[in-house]
């Protein structure tokens, strides 16, 4: 069953198109991958899922809802995380999981809270306002605040940007435990080869708006004959074709 | 496999819950912070103590003021009412951005109505918090008691409370819309009214041609409503009337506007990109 259906996806910001008639849908429980360039267009595809960007036409479902016109129908079931936005910098890590557990409608907060805080080692830093948190430690406070419904629907916006291998490898298995555990449907933009390799079951890969590939990432190494994602995403963005080696477009 | 960690609940009661949420995520920045409240309380201070001495000294030499002591003081809180209940709206919205937490708020199941309901709320402590000591003091410096007016004091409150959360939620729409480029409106907008608000001079006083314009405002009836009752003693209900039909206008336009802006924004899509 799939937890997105995505159909003849637009978006154009003025003159520019962002997203090109996306057609896709993500099955339950699987984890997939949005992968690009800069401006590729994952970011305004996982807006548009949320319901933060209207598209220009087409038709966005999750979890059989028309996202564009009955989104806060399921909004509680889904979450979102990105480092580029911020959970309330003066607030401490502990009165953030508060209000989204609020907002989220959390049945037993304070147990939801205790669960996150040992999952993630927050304890040392939960009484802590967010604003004094050093990269890593806001990195593990948004994404407690993301799994703080324990979401169904979980949209990631390179979750690992900016970290260093370290914690960025801890997120990554936080993330496939979180999966495996809830068996939820993860959706994640990136630009980060390693990690889609590492963690998606299947690959949009998208350039100019538009999905131009689709398969898992061994089918795609297998497609482009490439022993790794970063090749293939390279012969995608430079237009080489499929099995075309570098030498041979050059 | 889930175990329903979040409920899928409709209606007044969980409607209630976010907002009650989102006005405490907002009451804990403010009480938590003695800077934060001390400016909160600072202007609406320093305007009374101005005005009050202003007050006193005019008090000594024209008539209009021996025999309505307390006019100035009380035209002075009472904008100062407008001005903190406008923006107690509005800074409590802008912290969102200023945190780049919007994105977190609008994806949440909070709702656009709920989220100007929690602002609503959060504006009146701020308000209280801001103007309850003024008040006060001019009762200890001046002798003047606000609540001495009575009943009509509590109409003249909310309909400016009611006309500055009009002005807020048209400035936030202007944010949502254009960023934070478009902050400086949400600290002028309540000043470009002064002037045609007749909060010192009474209406009569402006020129014919800019009488409509003035009237046209809800807070032009509150302050001649002020002056009625203050130098005439007799309370006019009329005024406040009209004011809360005014008012009823404003903020629907508001709430439309700020919607509009938060529609375009979405087509824009300049949402996830609001913050510092």
């Amino acid at each position: 069953m799939a937890t997105i259906m995505v159909k003849d996806l637009v978006k154009h910001y003025d003159n520019v198109v962002a997203v090109n008639g996306l057609n896709f849908s993500v099955e339950s429980g699987s984890i997939t991958a949005l992968l690009g360039g800069n401006g590729a267009g994952k970011t305004t595809t996982i807006a548009m899922l949320l319901g933060l960007v209207l598209p220009t036409s087409g038709d966005v479902h999750i979890f059989g809802t028309d996202m564009i016109r009955n989104r806060y129908d399921v909004l509680h079931r889904m979450n979102f995380q990105s480092p580029y936005i911020n959970i309330p910098m003066r607030l401490t890590v502990r009165q953030n999981l508060q209000t989204f557990a609020n907002l989220y409608g959390v049945r037993d907060i304070n147990t939801r809270i205790e669960e996150l805080s040992r999952e993630f080692r927050l304890s040392e830093f939960i009484e802590r306002p967010a604003g004094q948190l050093s990269a890593g430690q806001k990195t593990r406070a948004s994404l407690a605040k993301a799994l703080i419904n324990a979401p169904e629907l979980l949209l990631l916006d390179e979750p690992t940007a900016s970290l260093d291998p370290d914690t960025a490898d801890w997120v990554r298995t936080k993330l496939e435990d979180y999966r495996r555990a809830h068996g939820a449907t993860i959706l994640l933009a990136s630009h980060n080869m390693a990690e889609v390799e590492r963690l998606a079951d299947r690959v949009l890969m998208m350039n100019r708006g538009e999905v131009v590939e689709d398969g898992t990432p061994a089918a795609l190494m297998n497609r482009y004959a490439r022993s790794n994602l970063e090749d293939v995403f390279l012969d995608i963005v430079r237009g080489r074709r499929q099995g075309a080696t570098p030498e041979a477009v050059a | 496999m889930f175990s329903q960690i979040a409920i899928d609940e409709k209606g007044a009661r969980a409607s209630r819950r976010r907002v009650s949420t989102m006005v405490r995520r907002y009451a804990i920045l403010v009480l938590g912070s003695a800077p934060r409240m001390l400016e909160l309380a600072y202007w609406p201070l320093v305007q009374m103590l101005m005005w009050g001495f202003l007050q006193t000294h005019l008090a000594g030499s024209t008539s209009l003021f021996a025999n309505a002591a307390g006019l100035l003081i009380g035209s002075v809180l009472l904008w100062d009412v407008l001005v903190r209940g406008q923006l107690g709206f509005s800074l409590s919205f802008l912290e969102e951005l200023w945190s780049r937490n919007l994105g977190n708020i609008l994806m949440s199941p909070l709702r656009p109505a709920e989220y100007v309901g929690s602002l609503m709320v959060i504006s009146l402590i701020r308000l209280l918090i801001g103007v309850l000591p003024a008040i006060f003091l001019a009762y200890i410096f001046f002798g003047f008691n606000l609540f001495s007016l009575g009943l009509p004091i509590a109409a003249f409150f909310a309909n400016l409370v009611f006309f500055a959360w009009a002005i807020g939620l048209t400035a936030n729409g202007l944010v949502v819309r254009y960023g934070l480029g478009a902050e400086s409106v949400v600290w002028l907008a309540i000043f470009s009214i002064l002037p045609f608000s007749c909060v010192y001079y009474p209406l009569s006083t402006l020129p014919a041609w800019l009488q409509p314009i003035s009237a046209a405002l809800p807070s032009t009836h509150v302050f001649e409503g002020l002056r009625a009752l203050m130098l005439d003693e007799t309370f006019e209900p009329i005024l406040m009337v009209k004011a809360f039909a005014l008012n009823v206008i404003y903020f629907s336009g508001a709430y439309l506007i700020f919607r509009h802006f938060l529609k375009v924004a979405r087509i824009k899509g300049t949402l996830m990109q609001l913050g510092e």
